[in-house]
């Protein structure tokens, strides 16, 4: 069987405002193997949840999924899918939970309905056998007493218990794959170790692929294999765990692991910040789309965009500092590295 | 600092604060003691619903309190008068959690911030004011020109400047931060952090900075205190406190924070916590943890361990220490 589940390619999404086109994802690629796992990690508003979105078919008006774009899934265009092809695609091949659990789940409907209105609506059960599985998932996802549970509503829950609701009503069909939208950063610590690990554990199971969108790079670091960082529309750096982590090329993931408090660094050390706000979308630089707030930036990354190096196995980047002309700069980085590691 | 000439600023004794709700009672404090002394921050942790924000509130006269003491500087917080109020108010300020629904939507940032220099009277004249104003717009790293904006037209880093300088307004000695940093982004909240570190070297600011991202706390905080369902667990230096953790839930919290490292994730264990914070409605006698602690014993159900000195300056409240 081919490995490949879900492959994007040169995807381009803008909104429509009064103020003028807004390009949210400027041409982004990547692909997802079956059962995998691979994290999304960027600040909001750099087009991580819009790149989730147009693969589960949300982008409504005024977005717009550009012409050219593609979202090969099982070698099948997502893109020139029909309506009635996207309602039979949600929820069955492809699941989406999100960050807040209350204002997505129906706070009219007991929760043990909104799981059967999904096997229903995919035809997956009958109304008699919908309810036993309803159970039978609740239980799965580690909520106490389902029994009772499935016919208590949103409200009763706690903040733990929902985001469980909803990873039940996600998995309920057996997807392919699962996209999940920061669905631990509403989330107390404790709560948030037991969510990753129940989704570690669910996948092990069911063997669905996981797209882990988030901001946090110290949650994806137990649990993903390849993270794509994203800045303003664009992956900027692409690669396993390892690398992006101990062998980080853009100086936007080094600012992202600086940006981190460690527990294991001296007190009030002034942390390594990222000055400034990210581009205005709505007329994007021409040249790299960091170089505002890049403390290595040259002349050319204002002119002109930088091009992708390869590093191998798969780790990418797209950086002028790669370029041979350019000054050795990553000294810094490095050097936080090297104490962290000494301390450990 | 030395701890002979350490002055207490804000003690804290035995406060009690209980809601009446429908299913009985809730204690959401019930007998939190604690001192913050002059110029250090006290980081108060633990998970959503653990009652941190209302034991800061109770204790800066924000709620009336249930039983209990508040001293600000000797004197009792909940039995002030107008005028004795007034002035605790230019001295102690609170920096809330959400930038979103704590700035007024209606007023210029101009007005928010001076609207404690109007009610004080600190300011004496117009030119004054905006003077004011545009000083603690540079202070917090916001630009002069934003003063007649309103506070739709920011981010929420930049919302939560606008509310630091409105704290910073009156020149207070004590800020109550509540979860300053949880509603922003990794790299905003760094950028926040650092300001609340600077303005207190500059200013010789005292904390208590109210959060649940251990990780956060651990960096800015001299001493921590860690609470659950209503109490205090545990209340150390902060480095101590992530060396030498004695609470067992103090161990699991430490043992949840993410770090940012593949190596050391795949290879730690992790204390699990089972279930979730249980109710504060008429608890049970005995430890508030117990039913999710691993150790519990038959004495931590019928006997409620007092937080006592483990060694010097070491507080924890379990009967297994």
């Amino acid at each position: 069987m081919d490995d490949l589940l879900l492959k994007v390619e040169d995807l381009r999404v803008s909104y429509h405002t009064y103020a003028g086109e807004v390009q949210s994802v400027r041409g982004v690629s990547f692909d997802v193997k079956r059962g995998e796992t691979v994290a999304i990690v960027g600040e909001s508003g750099c087009g991580k949840s819009v790149t989730a979105k147009s693969i589960m078919g949300l982008i409504m008006d005024p977005g717009e999924v550009k012409e050219g774009s593609h979202i090969w899934f099982e070698g099948k265009d997502l893109t020139q899918n029909t309506k009635k092809q996207w309602r039979d695609y949600r929820g069955n091949e492809c699941a989406m939970i999100f960050q807040d659990a209350l204002t997505s789940l129906d706070p009219t409907m007991r929760v043990g309905k909104q799981i059967e209105e999904v096997l229903l609506v995919h035809g997956k059960a009958s109304r008699a056998e919908a309810a036993g599985k309803a159970v039978e998932i609740l239980r799965r996802v580690g909520i106490p007493n389902p029994e009772i549970r499935v016919r208590e509503y949103p409200h009763q829950f706690s903040g733990g218990m929902r985001q469980r609701a909803m990873i039940a009503t996600a998995l309920v069909c057996g997807p392919k794959l699962l996209i999940a939208d920061e669905p631990t950063t509403a989330l107390d610590v404790t709560i948030q170790a037991q969510i990753m690990d129940l989704m570690k554990e669910l996948q092990k199971d069911t063997g669905a692929a996981i797209i882990l969108i988030t901001h946090d790079l110290g949650v994806v670091a137990g649990i993903v294999k390849r993270i794509c960082v994203m800045y303003s529309g664009k992956i900027v750096e692409r690669g396993n765990s390892a690398d992006i982590f101990y062998h980080p090329h853009h100086p936007y993931t080094w600012s992202l692991l600086n940006a981190v408090p460690r527990l294991d660094l001296e007190n009030k050390q002034s942390l390594m910040t990222i000055e400034g706000t990210p581009p205005d979308l709505l007329d994007p630089p021409k040249g790299c789309p960091f170089c505002t707030r890049c403390r290595y930036c040259m002349p050319v990354c204002r002119e002109e965009e930088p091009p992708v190096t390869d590093f191998g196995d798969g780790h990418e980047a797209s950086c002028w500092l790669q370029d041979e002309r350019a000054p050795r700069t990553d000294a810094e980085f490095m050097h936080n590295l090297k104490k962290q590691e000494n301390k450990d | 600092m030395n701890t002979q000439d350490r002055q207490p600023l804000l003690e804290v004794r035995d406060l009690k604060k209980y809601f009446k709700s429908a299913g009985g009672t809730l204690k959401a404090v019930d007998g939190v003691s604690f001192t913050i002394y002059k110029g250090e921050t006290l980081g108060m942790v633990g998970e959503s619903g653990c009652g941190k924000t209302t034991c800061g509130r109770t204790a800066m006269g924000v709620y009336p309190k249930t039983g209990g003491l508040s001293l600000f500087d000797g004197e009792d917080v909940h039995a002030m008068d107008r005028a004795a109020r007034l002035k605790f108010t230019s001295r102690a300020q609170i920096i809330y959690q959400d930038p979103y629904a704590s700035l007024d939507p209606r007023m210029t940032v101009a007005d928010i911030i001076a609207e404690g220099i109007d009610i004080h009277g600190l300011a004496s004249g117009r030119n004054d004011r905006t003077k004011r104003v545009y000083e603690l717009l540079d202070q917090v790293g916001l630009n002069t020109e934003h003063a007649n904006r309103f506070a739709h037209e920011f981010s929420g880093g930049q919302r939560q400047r606008i509310g630091i300088a409105r704290a910073l307004a009156v020149d207070p000695e004590f800020i109550m931060c509540d979860e300053p940093i949880s509603a922003l982004d990794v790299s905003i909240q760094a950028q926040i952090v650092n300001l609340l570190i600077r303005l207190q070297k500059e200013r010789g600011l005292t904390y208590l900075f109210i959060a649940h991202d251990l990780a956060m706390v651990k960096h800015i905080s001299d001493r921590i205190a860690v609470m659950y369902l209503g109490s205090l667990v545990e209340l150390t230096e902060s480095t101590r406190l992530y060396e030498n953790p004695v609470h067992p839930y103090t161990r699991a919290l430490l043992s949840a924070i993410p770090i940012p490292d593949p190596d050391v994730e795949l290879s730690r264990t992790r204390i699990e916590l089972k279930g979730e914070v249980t109710s504060p409605i008429d608890p049970p006698p005995g430890c508030r943890f117990a039913g999710r602690c691993s150790k519990a014993c038959d004495k931590c159900r019928t006997e409620t361990p007092a937080l006592r000195e483990i060694e010097p300056g070491h507080f924890a409240a379990c009967h297994l220490v």
